[in-house]
């Protein structure tokens, strides 16, 4: 399969690829590890006249830790974020949940950033980032702007960033505590039937804090404060933990496609934010 | 569309082309190069036929374009061994039965070298999740799980040896 013509740019810098955006309108993409967009390109669901290449720009390849404050620069491959020790030891949902995306080669080139900003409801990091309270820098024609990750997802494909617009870093504040991102998928290479990222503090034997969000299971992931309220405050003994599942599943709505219907996702869910909520007690 | 200058440096040979920023790694490295090892299967980036390893990483060379490629080293499975000169990986198919029809094989060596690579004494269970993006459809994994361990005891014994 051969992709439509298109004219390829490589900028050496962030300046150049928005300018570059800004005078190209919305015929252009920007490139990250191309694991989503090329094949897309392939079967010509999607039609690009400019591909902007940002694997020169050398800003958006870093990690920052510095104390308890964590920046990833949005072409960090899935690989890089797995083999990175200072996240491990920060973040480790982050490793835990990357290494459940596709399989090795697609981690070698696949980017956090692209998995964030490509809209894709069954992509795994935009969930994980509810679950941090993360929040996403954007360059633009205007310069900077942050926008929480809480606030950036808009419809399936559709979020906050404009077309001319590159989201170059993910930032959070890593707290210590349980973690756990649990996946049901059918497959190596699949997207999650259902997904769920949970993060928990214990303080006296009690949940301090919770943050619970999941993964393909509406048009954008789903951060449930109620499944959060569900659990805090409590022993995370199995009817809190039924409460907050209950909770998260009120706040979902998936949809019927090749993964099933909508009574098997909402089913395979409840197993899932369950086993996810019991795995981060017990690190917690 | 204007066509880039691509180098590539492919099994350790300097390659210099005019490229359409649309053709992808593996019709150049087919059909531009003649190294005919990397396989097409099934195009859309899940069986890893066309496995190739890029600047150390093992990818899927499917699903890059050329003009991603440009300045980087390749390795295909033409740049582990030769016919009269087997890899150890190579050979550790043949002994094991790793293959039946031969068409996953090229992904699937190019792959294993490169696991190998980052973890020479993996264990099964790392054997299996590090070739997960890797299909075969004749043998079942068993025997090139059973390759890929006799391999890396064969490497490691041979390190051991040599030191």
């Amino acid at each position: 399969m051969i992709p439509a013509a298109f004219e390829y740019h490589r900028p050496a810098d962030i300046e150049s690829a928005v300018g570059l955006l800004q005078r190209l309108g919305d015929e252009a993409r920007v490139l990250a590890g191309g694991h989503s967009l090329i094949p897309m390109m392939k079967l010509r669901m999607a039609a690009i006249e400019h591909l902007v290449d940002l694997q020169d720009i050398g800003a958006l390849k870093s990690v920052t830790i510095d104390g308890d404050a964590v920046t990833i620069g949005a072409m960090v491959t899935q690989q890089e974020l797995i083999a990175h020790a200072g996240l491990a030891q920060s973040a480790p949902i982050l490793r835990e949940a990357a290494l459940q995306i596709a399989d090795p080669q697609v981690r070698a080139m696949g980017t956090i950033g692209g998995n964030i900003a490509n809209g894709d409801p069954g992509n795994d990091m935009p969930g994980l980032m509810q679950a941090l309270d993360a929040t996403f820098l954007l360059s633009g024609p205007d310069g900077e702007r942050e926008v929480e990750a809480r606030a950036f997802y808009e419809a399936a494909y559709m979020t906050d960033r404009e077309d001319d617009e590159i989201l170059t870093a993910v930032q959070f504040t890593a707290r210590p505590g349980g973690y756990a991102y649990e996946k049901q998928k059918r497959k190596i290479g699949d997207y999650a039937t259902a997904a769920a990222a949970v993060l928990v503090g214990k303080e006296g034997g009690k949940v301090a804090w919770a943050s619970i969000a999941m993964t393909n299971l509406s048009d954008t992931p789903i951060w449930s404060q109620a499944a959060a309220d569900a659990l805090t405050g409590t022993d995370c003994g199995a009817e809190a933990v039924k409460a907050a599942s209950a909770a998260a599943l009120a706040d979902i709505d998936p949809t019927e496609d090749n993964r099933g219907p909508v009574e098997f996702k909402r089913h395979v869910a409840g197993i899932i934010i369950t086993r996810a909520i019991q795995r981060a007690w017990s690190r917690a | 569309m204007s066509k880039i200058h691509v180098k590539l440096t492919v099994n350790g040979k300097a390659e210099e082309l005019l490229a359409e920023p649309r053709e992808l790694l593996i019709h150049v490295l087919r059909e531009r190069l003649n190294l005919t090892g990397p396989h097409i299967g099934c195009e859309t980036s899940h069986c890893g036929a066309c496995t190739v390893e890029m600047n150390g990483k093992s990818v899927k060379s499917c699903t890059v374009f050329a003009a991603q490629a440009n300045g980087a080293e390749i390795t295909t499975i033409e740049g582990l061994g030769t016919p009269d000169a087997l890899h150890v990986l190579q050979q550790a198919f043949r002994e094991h039965h790793g293959l039946q029809c031969g068409f996953c094989t090229p992904g699937m060596i190019t792959r294993a070298h490169r696991l190998l690579e980052e973890n020479p004494n993996p264990t099964e269970e790392e054997v299996r999740f590090g070739m997960a993006g890797n299909l075969c459809r004749c043998t079942g994994y068993q025997n090139i799980v059973k390759s890929i361990l006799a391999a890396a005891s064969e490497i490691n014994a041979a390190k051991e040896a040599a030191q």
